[in-house]
């Protein structure tokens, strides 16, 4: 006879010891996030004390009249990010399917390899090699600070998307194949639609790179005192590089408005991952059918 | 439903005789011609030494023990092997006297002729609509209205139309598995192969589904020929014409376990009166 005692709290020592090391571990991560929103937003607050909400709505960032508004930068960075995004994600989804589904197996090898080398590039280099190289055909602009951007979330795109399309199921591939299907016709219906909700995840992973991303962009973004304009080549400048380029010199409230700067850049960041959550989720959902 | 739609193909086509134990028409024009078929997987012969004629109309079925090369075969029919790598198929396999490996031949026309259903329902992750559809339209059809109609008839010879004419545009994951089946049958016939091959396309459902299933391909037996592989004995005996029993034997060249085609005959032959002693050792459960 089993009594049910027996089954009971038999749950042994190493389950509940692994279980207390993963919660204190997440509890940790918070943590220190929580702190930094804490400490940041504290030290943000004494620009949005003096300026109010116009720190959010104006377009007139001028240190030595005590003028501190943010949107220029916002624009920058978008705007960069953008530009980043539409030369990247042709790219590296071209790329990557190349790599998946035509590549032979040999190239297939040094290909994956020479990515995610460029993936571990530091992005000082991508930084100067903008200010050497592209700076001789391009003008310090937000599109040269796009180029530069999407030249190093390429290897990003590239490799978290090869990743998601070989988990496309061989059945899946076969199915269409079956069909008469050209490859080309199998990767529209098999591969991408398997594959949706993880590209979008993958573009966005760039897309919050390219945003944060701070020094290849402040050396060639011209960092001109910012402006809100869609001419790509004029020089402008972005949150990340504004807050690396004038900290030095910054008296006690420009650092307060360029910490408020990257509170925002943060949020902002945030804004775009839950998004592309909420995009990979709703996907994933489509595709197993309970939607 | 059902019974309605073998009425309709009966209008269109007149009624077969079932065979009995020698009128299995021998006549019936030659679909696949295979002369010492050989299917390598790397290095490894997987199976070897399969000479045989797949008839017009006709049912044919494959049985044998796990891993004598069922699969394997069937998928050098429609040129499936091709996606995978290191796969190599050597001997002579003629579709209508033409070599399907010939190197002017190309596998998405061999495809577009030679259907198959596989063993795991595998419905891409779209709408039921668009896994019918899909077919028809890398075959060219554009046509809304006609797409429409096709979708409509394939569901119905798969006897599934009721079940999902109200939800034609919700994902295909959403199915059963024996709905799933179903609409992969659906989807195969949709683009009008001469030929469907099914490799266990019962092994995943119940035993209504199955005889569904079954009762599907005797009524598709009239526009298609069909080659399936099944581990059910019974089945094998039910709906095809011809049977062929493969089992593996000691390749000596290599030391390891080689498919071979041990008989194909009638399938009311090999039942009833086989030629090969481990034919009927294998249908009647003696193993070995
Ligand atoms: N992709 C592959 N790579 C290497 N070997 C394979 C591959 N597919 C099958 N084989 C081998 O080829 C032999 C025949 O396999 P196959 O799948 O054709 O058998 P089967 O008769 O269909 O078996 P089952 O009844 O279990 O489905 C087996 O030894 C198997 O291990
Ligand atoms: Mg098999």
């Amino acid at each position: 006879m089993i009594d049910a005692a027996a089954l009971r709290g038999r749950r042994d020592r190493a389950d509940r010891s692994f279980r207390g090391l993963a919660i204190g571990a997440a509890a940790t991560v918070l943590l220190v996030l929580g702190l930094i929103a804490v400490t940041m937003t504290a030290r943000a607050r004494t620009v949005i004390g003096e300026l109010g909400v116009s720190f959010f709505t104006s377009s007139r960032w001028s240190p030595a009249d005590g003028l501190y508004g943010a949107l220029p930068f916002v624009w920058g960075t978008l705007y960069t990010a953008v530009i980043a995004l539409v030369i990247a994600v042709p790219v590296s989804l071209g790329v990557a399917l190349f790599i998946t589904e035509v590549a032979p197996r040999a190239l297939k090898r040094w290909l994956i390899y020479a990515i995610d080398l460029l993936a571990v590039v530091p992005s000082v280099v991508f930084g100067l090699w903008g200010v050497l190289v592209l700076s001789t055909v391009l003008p310090r602009s937000f599109l040269a600070a796009g180029v530069v951007l999407a030249i190093m979330i390429i290897p990003i795109i590239t490799s978290l998307a090869r990743e998601v399309l070989e988990t496309t199921p061989v059945a899946d591939k076969e199915a269409a194949l079956a069909l008469g299907a050209t490859r080309w016709e199998m990767i529209g219906a098999s591969v991408i639609p398997h594959s949706k909700g993880g590209i979008v995840g993958a573009v966005m992973l760039g897309l919050g790179r390219a945003m944060g991303e701070t020094i290849a962009a402040a050396l060639v973004i011209g960092s001109a005192t910012g402006q809100i304009t869609l001419d790509a080549l004029a020089p402008g400048n972005s949150m990340p590089a504004v807050i690396a380029n004038s900290w030095g010199e910054a008296d006690t409230l420009q650092r307060s408005a360029l910490i408020a700067l990257a509170v925002l850049l943060f949020a902002m960041t945030i804004v775009v991952n839950l998004i592309a959550t909420t995009i990979v989720q709703r996907s994933m959902r489509r595709a197993r059918g309970t939607v | 439903m059902v019974a309605e739609s073998i009425q309709a193909a009966r209008t269109v086509a007149p009624p077969r005789v079932r065979p009995t134990l020698t009128t299995v028409p021998d006549a019936a024009p030659t679909v696949f011609d295979l002369t010492d078929v050989e299917v390598f997987y790397g290095s490894f012969r997987a199976v070897r030494g399969v000479t045989m004629a797949i008839h017009k109309n006709q049912i044919t079925a494959f049985i044998g023990p796990s891993g004598c090369g069922k699969t394997t075969v069937l998928r050098a029919f429609n040129r499936m092997h091709d996606t995978t790598p290191g796969a190599r198929v050597a001997g002579k396999l003629r579709y209508h006297g033409v070599d399907l490996y010939d190197p002017e031949v190309s596998a998405v026309e061999v495809r577009r002729r030679i259907g198959m259903v596989f063993q795991k329902p595998n419905p891409v992750p779209k709408s039921i609509y668009d896994n019918i559809a899909f077919g028809p339209r890398v075959n060219g059809v554009r046509e809304r209205g006609k797409l429409d109609a096709i979708v409509e008839t394939s569901l119905r010879s798969a006897a599934l139309w009721d079940e999902v004419k109200d939800r034609l545009s919700a994902s295909a994951l959403g199915l059963s598995g024996g709905q799933q089946q179903r609409l992969c049958i659906a989807r195969t016939i949709a683009v009008e192969p001469e030929v469907v091959l099914m490799d266990e396309p019962c092994s995943a459902l119940d035993p209504i589904a199955t005889a569904r299933i079954e009762e599907l391909m005797r009524e598709l037996k009239s526009r298609f020929t069909i080659v399936i592989v099944t581990h059910n004995m019974q089945q094998a005996a039910r709906v095809s014409d011809r049977t062929a029993f493969f089992s593996t034997e000691l390749d000596s060249a290599t030391e390891r376990r080689t498919g071979t085609l041990v008989e194909y005959d009638a399938t009311a032959k090999i039942f009833s009166n086989p030629g090969d002693q481990r034919t009927e050792n294998y249908i009647t459960g003696r193993f070995g």
